[in-house]
C-alpha cells in the first residue's frame, strides 16, 4: 500500500513554488489600476496644502467649465448627502472633504471627476480654494501644552487635543517593587513616523448601478468585508447591495485596512454620475493622507536587582493621533496591544499608562507590519533591556537569559493579563548567538577598537501576539475578530476554497491549498483559493497583524476536517463498514482490520455526489468559522553586527542572523521571504525610512526622493535560522511570521550602533538613526533627539 | 490640436496611437493599448515600477513621453514570454521566491533583463547595484538576486555551467 | 503624476531646434534625457508652454577625446556612456568616479550630463566636477556660438546663463596636463538619493608637486560651490599632510550649508572637510 506523501503533494513543509506567480511573471496581475469597466470616468483629488486653516471660500467654476469635466465634488455637496463626515474604526470621526477647517497638510478639499485622468487633474487645478492659516501642531507637546489652538472644534465637548488615556497593570505594585529595587535604568525614546507605503498606492472603481441599486467597489482593501460594513453604515446603502472586490494587492503593510476619503469620495461620484468612477491615488497623496504609522513617545524605567533580575517595569507613552483618531485596531485598546511588552520576560508587576494627541498630522496610526502597537512596544521593550544591561554592567546576553520565561512556565500569565503558552526562548537566544559567533566577536571588537574602528553587536529578543484575535477581548466596531473559510469538494476530488483574508503578497492561494492538502491528503495543485470577492468569499476580517495564518488558516485547517468527517461517512458506506471500523490516513480511509481495503478522499468526492448513503445529504462542502482561544506567540531573536564611521556617522551593517521560531511552517520558502522582507523593513526604519514635519506641518517624506525606502544596494544580506515550537492551540501548530522581523528587528539594528558608542556614554539615539545623528552622538556625547519639527 | 499621430513598436508589433503630447509612455502602455503588466508606483522617478526596455535600454516609462517612443523598440513584460515559454528571467523568480505582491517584479524583471543582455555573468555585488533603480517592499531583495542568479545560470550555454 | 498640456516639436537637425528656440524664446523649454524635466513637469512644478525634444537630433550622443585632448561631451551623451566608458580612463578619475553615483541605474541610462548642468540643480552632481576640472558649455544660437566656462554657466538655483534661443550641445574638459589625482566622495543614504554632501576633487601632479587643483562641493549651498581658497593651497604643495588639512578647512568654509532633515550645518560642514582629506589622502575607508 503505497502512501501518499505530504511533500510530494505539496502539503505541510512544502517548499511548494507560488501558484500565484504565474500571472505576475507574466505581467498578468489584475490590480485595482488595471480595471477598466465600460464608461468609466477618472477622480483626482484636490488637497490641502497647509496643514492647518480655515476654509474661506471655494471656487469650482473654472473646474466646471473645462471640456471633460464630469463633475466636481466639494465638501458641501458631500454633507447634503450627509457624507461630508464619516465614522472611523476607532468610533472617531474623520472629514471625507473639509467643510470647514483642514487639519493636515493633504486633507481631502475636492475632488474632480473627467473623462480621463489628465482632464481630472487640470481640473483639481482650476480650483481656487481661500485659506486663512491657523497655528500647527506637530508633535504632542505643542498638542497638549495648556494654550495650544484646539485642532478638534467639530467635536462637541472636546475642550483640549487630548485624543484618549488609557491605563493598565498595578500601580501601587509596581511602585512598591521599584522602592525596593537595586537599580533604576529609565530611558527616553521617540518611535518616529512611519508610513506603510506599499509600492501600490490606494484606489478603487465605484460602480453604482442605477438600475439594480447595487454598488460594486473594486478596491486595494485588505478587508473588504469591514469595508462593505463600513459602506454600509456610512453611505447608508444596504449591505446586501454592497460588493467589495479586493483584486491584487500591491502591498498592503497595513496601510490598506482604514477606510479613506478618497473611497467614500469616488463611491459618492458614481452614485451622482450613475457611472462607473476610478480613483488612482498617486504617491505623495498617499504617502501624506493615508494611515501613517508609529509616531510614539515613550518614558519608561525598569527596577532592577543587582543580579540581573527585572523586578517591575514601568512607562509612559504619548501617541501623535493626527487630526482624527483612526487607528485600524481591536476597538477596546485605545494604544493597541503595547501592553504585550514585555511579555517575553519573567516581570512579575507592571503599570503602563498612555495617552494620544490629536496634531495637525495625517491620521492613520496603522498596525504598519505589526500586531497593533507592538512593533513600537517592543522596540521600547528592547532599548531599555540594552540600557539596563549597560547600567549593571552586564553582558546583555546574559541579563536576557537571566530574565527570559522559561520553557518550564508556559503557559505563562503577564502582568498585564496575556497570556503566553510556548516557545524556547533561552534555545533561540543562543542559537543565535552561536551563529553569530558572539564570543570571538567581542574580542574582534576590542581588537577593533584598538586601532580605530568601531564594531558594535545588537541583539533583540521578543514575542510578539498575533492573531488577534478572540471574541471576548477583540472586535472592530463591534465585529468580533474571527475569520473563515469555505471549501466545496468537487465530484473529481478538485476542490476551491475561499476565505475572509486577504493576501497582498503572502502567497494564501498557495498556503491555504497546503493546509487543505495536509488535512485531506488532496494535492495542493488540485486546490484553487479565492479571496476578496464579498459577494462569494465567507465574512471574515482580512489580512493584517499577522492574522492570516492564526486565524483563516486555522478556519481553513477546520473546514478541511469537517469535509473529513463527512468523506468518512461516505468512505464507510463504500467500504460497507460502520463508521467506527474506519481509519484515516493521509488521503485515504480504510478498514481497520484489513488495511488494503480502503478508498481514497477522491473516491469519497464522488461518492458525495452520485452514491451516498441513504440519509446523507449529498455534496461536499462546508465553512467554517474560527474564533481563536488565545492569541499567537511567536518568539524571535535577531543580531546584528554594524560598523560606525566615526568621522561620518555612516554604518554599515556587517551582518544580520535572525532565529525565528514561528511555530510549525507550513511552507518554509514562504516564511523565510517573510523574514527577509521583514528584516528590510527594520534596517529601512532604523537606517533611513521616516516622516517628519516641519514647524509649519509641512510633510517632509512626502514622495521617494525624501521618503528614502532602502534599495537592493544598500540592504543587507541575512543569515536566517530556525526554532519550531509549536502552538499548543492552533489547530497545525503555526504562530504566524509576517511581521515578527519588522517588530523586532529594529532595536537590534539600534542596540549595534549604540554598542559601537559605548564608551561615549550615548544612551539613546532616535531613530532613524542618520548619520549626521550619530556623528552628532560621537561628537557631543549627548542622546540624540529626532522628535519634530526639523529645523529648516 | 493637441493630438498626433506615432507608431511604436511594442513588443515587436507596430502600433499607431494617436495621443497627446503630454502622455507619459507608462500610460500609453497601461491604458492606451492595455499592457497593465507595467506598473505605476511612484510621481518622482525613483521606484522603477515602470520600467520597460526602449531599444534595449531600460528606462523608467513613467519620464519618457509617449510622443518620445515615435519610431522605437519598447519592451515590457508582456514581451517576456515567447510563444507561451517562460524567459529564465520570469523562471528564476519564481522558482527563488523573488517575488511576493507582484507589483515591483516587471519592472525588476525588465531591470534584471537588461543587465544580463548586458552583462550575461553578473556577480551578486553587480545583480544588487543593476537592481538599485528599482524599489521592492516586500522581498528584501536577497531572493530577487537569487532570481537574477538563477536567470543567468539558466541562460549561460550549455556545458558553461548549469543551474547552481 | 499628469502634466500638464504642453506643445512637443521634435526636431531633426540642430538647424531645426534652433530656428525653434529662436522663434519660441523663453516659452521653449529643451528636453534632452527629460530625468528632471519630465518627474517636474509631471508634479505641475514646472509648465512649459512648448517642449523642443533634441533627442532626433543627429550627431549629439557622443563622448571623445579632441586631437587637442579636450573631453568633449556631446548634449546628448547619456551618464550611463560615461559610466560605461573607455575614454574616461585613468586620466579622469574624478569624472569616472562620479558617472556610477548620478541617480539609479535606470536614470543614468537617459539623463545627460549637459542637461545636468543646464537644470543646475545645487544637489546635483555633475556641476561640482566640472567645477572641479574647470569645465565649460559651448552654446549655439542661430546668432552663432560663445563657451560658457561652468563657473559662469550656473548662475542660481535652477538658473543657467543660457539666453532665449541658446541651445547647450556640449560639455568640454580641458586636458590635464600632469599625473591626474581625482575621487568624487558623495553622501548618501541609499541609491538615488540627492548628496547630502558630494565633494569633488581634481588634482594633477608633476614630480610629486601639485600644478593644478580644483575642488567643488555639492548639495552644501544655493548652488555648486567652487572651493578656490581650497584650491590654491594645495599648488605647488606635495599633497603633505599639513597642507591637505588646510585645505579641507578652507573648504569646509567654503560651504554655506543650511540644516535639514539630511543633517544640520555643522555635521555637513564636517562632512566636506571629512571628504576633503579623504580624496586627497585616500586611504582603506573606516567603514565600507
Amino acid at each position: 500500500m503505497t502512501r501518499v506523501d505530504e511533500i510530494g503533494i505539496g502539503g505541510l513543509g512544502a517548499s511548494r513554488r507560488r501558484v500565484e506567480d504565474a500571472r505576475f511573471i507574466r505581467g498578468c496581475g489584475n490590480y485595482t489600476d488595471d480595471i477598466k469597466l465600460p464608461g468609466m470616468l477618472h477622480m483626482e483629488v484636490l488637497r490641502s496644502p497647509v496643514a492647518h486653516a480655515r476654509i474661506k471660500s471655494i471656487d469650482t467654476s473654472a473646474a466646471w467649465a473645462i471640456p471633460g469635466v464630469r463633475l466636481v465634488l466639494t465638501g458641501e455637496m458631500a454633507a447634503q448627502r450627509n457624507l461630508a463626515w464619516m465614522p472611523t474604526l476607532s468610533y472617531d470621526t474623520q472629514a471625507v472633504l473639509a467643510t470647514d477647517k483642514v487639519r493636515f497638510q493633504g486633507q481631502e478639499v475636492a475632488c474632480v471627476v473627467a473623462d480621463d485622468p489628465y482632464t481630472a487633474k487640470d481640473g483639481c487645478e482650476a480650483i481656487v480654494v481661500e485659506y486663512e492659516q491657523l497655528p500647527a501642531i506637530v508633535n504632542p507637546t505643542q498638542a497638549l501644552a495648556p494654550d495650544a489652538p484646539l485642532i478638534r472644534d467639530d467635536k462637541e465637548g472636546q475642550t483640549d487635543n487630548v485624543c484618549y488615556r488609557w491605563e493598565v497593570g498595578d500601580k501601587a505594585g509596581t511602585d512598591r517593587a521599584f522602592a525596593r529595587a537595586d537599580k533604576v535604568t529609565r530611558l527616553k525614546l521617540h518611535y518616529p513616523r512611519s508610513h506603510p507605503s506599499p509600492i501600490e498606492c490606494c484606489g478603487s472603481i465605484a460602480n453604482y448601478d442605477p438600475a439594480t441599486g447595487k454598488l460594486t467597489v473594486y478596491m486595494t482593501s485588505q478587508a473588504p468585508h469591514i469595508i462593505r460594513a463600513a459602506v454600509a453604515l456610512v453611505a447608508e446603502l444596504p449591505e446586501h447591495l454592497i460588493r467589495i472586490v479586493s483584486p491584487d494587492i500591491g502591498g498592503g503593510f497595513g496601510n490598506k485596512v482604514p477606510v479613506y476619503p478618497g473611497y467614500v469620495c469616488s463611491i459618492l461620484c458614481s452614485i451622482l454620475l450613475g457611472k462607473p468612477v476610478k480613483w488612482t491615488e498617486d504617491k505623495s497623496g498617499n504617502l501624506i493622507s493615508t494611515g501613517f504609522a508609529r509616531d510614539m513617545y515613550f518614558d519608561g524605567e525598569l527596577a532592577l536587582r543587582e543580579d540581573g533580575r527585572i523586578l517591575a517595569l514601568r512607562f509612559h507613552a504619548d501617541t501623535d493621533q493626527g487630526a482624527f483618531f483612526s487607528d485600524a485596531q481591536p476597538s477596546k485598546f485605545k494604544i493597541g496591544l503595547v501592553h504585550s511588552a514585555f511579555a517575553c520576560y519573567d516581570i512579575p508587576v507592571g503599570h503602563i499608562t498612555a495617552r494620544g494627541a490629536y496634531t495637525n498630522k495625517a491620521p492613520g496610526g496603522v498596525a504598519y507590519r505589526c500586531s497593533f502597537r507592538v512593533t513600537e512596544a517592543m522596540f521600547f521593550q528592547e532599548r531599555i533591556i540594552a540600557a539596563a544591561a549597560a547600567d549593571l554592567g552586564m553582558d546583555p546576553a546574559e541579563f536576557r537569559r537571566v530574565n527570559l520565561v522559561r520553557d518550564d512556565q508556559f503557559p505563562y500569565r503577564t502582568p498585564f493579563g496575556f497570556l503566553t503558552d510556548s516557545g524556547q526562548y533561552r534555545r533561540c537566544l543562543d542559537l543565535g548567538l552561536d551563529a553569530i559567533g558572539y564570543e570571538d566577536f567581542l574580542k574582534d571588537k576590542e581588537e577593533a577598537r584598538l586601532r580605530g574602528r568601531r564594531l558594535g553587536i545588537g541583539i533583540s529578543t521578543m514575542t510578539e501576539p498575533l492573531g488577534a484575535g478572540n471574541s471576548r477581548e477583540y472586535d472592530i466596531l463591534g465585529i468580533k475578530m474571527f475569520d473563515s473559510a469555505e471549501l466545496r469538494v468537487h465530484p473529481t476530488g478538485k476542490a476551491i476554497l475561499r476565505t475572509g483574508a486577504k493576501s497582498q503578497g503572502q502567497g494564501h492561494e498557495t498556503t491555504w491549498a497546503q493546509i487543505v492538502s495536509h488535512e485531506l491528503g488532496i494535492p495542493a495543485a488540485d486546490v484553487v483559493v479565492e479571496e476578496g470577492d464579498t459577494d462569494t468569499a465567507p465574512f471574515g476580517m482580512g489580512t493584517y497583524a499577522s492574522r492570516s495564518t492564526p486565524v483563516a488558516g486555522a478556519a481553513v485547517s477546520m473546514v478541511s476536517r469537517k469535509i473529513r468527517a463527512k468523506a468518512r461517512k461516505l468512505a464507510a458506506h463504500l467500504l460497507e463498514v460502520s463508521e467506527e471500523d474506519v481509519e484515516w490516513e493521509l488521503g485515504r480511509f480504510f478498514v481497520r482490520s484489513a488495511p488494503n481495503r480502503g478508498v481514497t478522499i477522491q473516491e469519497c468526492a464522488m461518492a458525495a455526489y452520485g452514491n451516498m448513503p441513504d440519509g446523507l445529504e449529498p455534496g461536499l462542502e462546508n465553512n467554517a468559522y474560527y474564533d481563536p482561544p488565545n492569541l499567537t506567540w511567536p518568539f524571535a531573536c535577531y543580531l546584528v553586527i554594524v560598523e560606525v564611521d566615526p568621522e561620518t556617522g555612516v554604518w554599515d551593517v556587517l551582518r544580520v542572523v535572525a532565529v525565528d521560531d514561528c511555530g510549525v511552517r507550513i511552507n518554509p520558502m514562504i516564511v523565510e521571504g517573510q523574514i527577509t522582507g521583514g528584516l528590510t523593513e527594520a534596517y529601512a526604519m532604523s537606517n533611513m525610512q521616516f516622516m517628519t514635519f516641519d514647524a509649519e506641518g509641512n510633510c517632509v517624506g512626502s514622495n521617494y526622493l525624501d521618503y528614502l525606502l532602502p534599495t537592493a544596494w544598500e540592504t543587507p544580506g541575512f543569515e536566517l535560522h530556525e526554532v519550531v515550537t509549536p502552538c499548543p492551540h492552533h489547530p497545525i501548530g503555526a504562530k504566524g511570521v509576517g511581521e515578527c522581523a519588522a517588530v523586532g528587528g529594529p532595536a537590534a539594528f539600534v542596540n549595534a550602533v549604540l554598542d559601537a558608542l559605548s564608551d561615549t556614554g550615548v544612551r539613546n539615539i532616535d531613530m532613524p538613526l542618520l548619520p549626521d545623528r550619530v556623528w552628532e552622538a560621537i561628537t557631543t556625547g549627548r542622546d540624540v533627539s529626532g522628535a519634530p519639527p526639523v529645523k529648516t | 490640436m493637441f493630438k498626433r499621430q506615432v507608431t511604436i513598436t511594442v513588443n515587436g508589433e507596430a502600433r499607431a496611437v494617436e495621443l497627446e503630447p503630454r502622455v507619459l509612455l507608462a500610460h500609453l502602455l497601461r491604458e492606451g493599448l492595455g499592457l497593465t503588466g507595467t506598473h505605476i508606483g511612484c510621481d518622482t522617478t525613483s521606484c522603477g515600477a515602470c520600467t520597460v526596455l526602449v531599444d534595449g535600454s531600460a528606462v523608467k516609462s513613467c519620464t519618457m513621453l509617449a510622443v518620445q517612443a515615435d519610431g522605437h523598440e519598447v519592451r515590457t513584460v508582456e514581451g517576456l514570454t515567447r510563444a507561451s515559454e517562460l524567459h529564465p528571467v520570469q523562471e528564476g523568480f519564481q522558482e527563488e521566491h523573488g517575488l511576493q505582491c507582484g507589483f515591483c517584479t516587471p519592472g525588476m524583471m525588465m531591470s534584471a533583463l537588461a543587465l544580463l543582455e548586458r552583462n550575461p555573468e553578473p556577480t551578486e555585488e553587480e545583480v544588487r547595484w543593476a537592481l538599485s533603480g528599482n524599489l521592492c517592499r516586500c522581498t528584501g531583495y536577497q531572493n530577487i538576486v537569487k532570481a537574477v542568479l538563477w536567470a543567468a545560470a539558466k541562460l549561460r550555454p550549455a556545458g558553461t555551467g548549469g543551474v547552481r | 503624476m499628469y502634466p500638464a498640456r504642453f506643445r512637443y516639436e521634435a526636431p531633426r537637425s540642430l538647424d531645426e531646434a534652433l530656428a525653434l528656440l529662436a522663434e519660441h524664446g523663453d516659452e521653449a523649454k529643451v528636453l534632452a534625457g527629460g530625468q528632471s524635466l519630465i518627474p517636474m513637469v509631471k508634479l505641475r512644478f514646472a509648465s512649459p508652454e512648448l517642449l523642443v525634444d533634441i533627442n532626433n537630433v543627429p550627431g549629439l550622443g557622443y563622448h571623445r577625446e579632441a586631437a587637442s585632448g579636450v573631453l568633449e561631451i556631446g548634449a546628448l551623451c547619456r551618464h550611463v556612456d560615461l559610466e560605461f566608458s573607455d575614454v574616461l580612463g585613468d586620466l579622469r578619475p574624478t569624472m569616472a568616479a562620479a558617472a556610477p553615483l548620478i541617480a539609479d541605474p535606470i536614470v543614468r541610462n537617459r539623463g545627460t550630463l549637459v542637461g545636468s548642468l543646464c537644470h543646475a540643480d545645487p544637489q546635483g552632481d555633475w556641476a561640482s566636477v566640472m567645477l572641479a576640472l574647470d569645465g565649460e558649455v559651448v552654446a549655439v544660437s542661430a546668432a552663432g556660438r560663445r563657451v560658457i566656462p561652468v563657473t559662469e554657466f550656473v548662475t542660481g538655483p535652477f538658473q543657467n546663463a543660457l539666453r532665449p534661443g541658446e541651445l547647450a550641445v556640449e560639455a568640454r574638459v580641458p586636458v590635464p596636463r600632469g599625473v591626474p589625482l581625482g575621487r568624487y566622495l558623495k553622501l548618501e543614504r541609499r541609491v538615488g538619493d540627492f548628496a547630502t554632501v558630494g565633494v569633488a576633487v581634481a588634482v594633477e601632479t608633476s614630480d610629486g608637486t601639485v600644478t593644478r587643483a580644483g575642488i567643488a562641493l555639492t548639495g552644501v549651498g544655493a548652488n555648486n560651490i567652487k572651493a578656490v581658497d581650497a584650491e590654491r593651497v594645495l599648488v605647488g604643495s606635495t599633497l603633505d599632510r599639513a597642507t591637505i588639512a588646510e585645505s579641507a578647512r578652507l573648504a569646509a568654509e567654503a560651504a554655506k550649508p543650511r540644516t535639514d532633515h539630511r543633517g544640520s550645518e555643522a555635521y555637513k560642514r564636517h562632512v566636506v572637510r571629512t571628504f576633503v582629506e579623504r580624496a586627497l589622502h585616500p586611504r582603506p575607508a573606516v567603514a565600507a
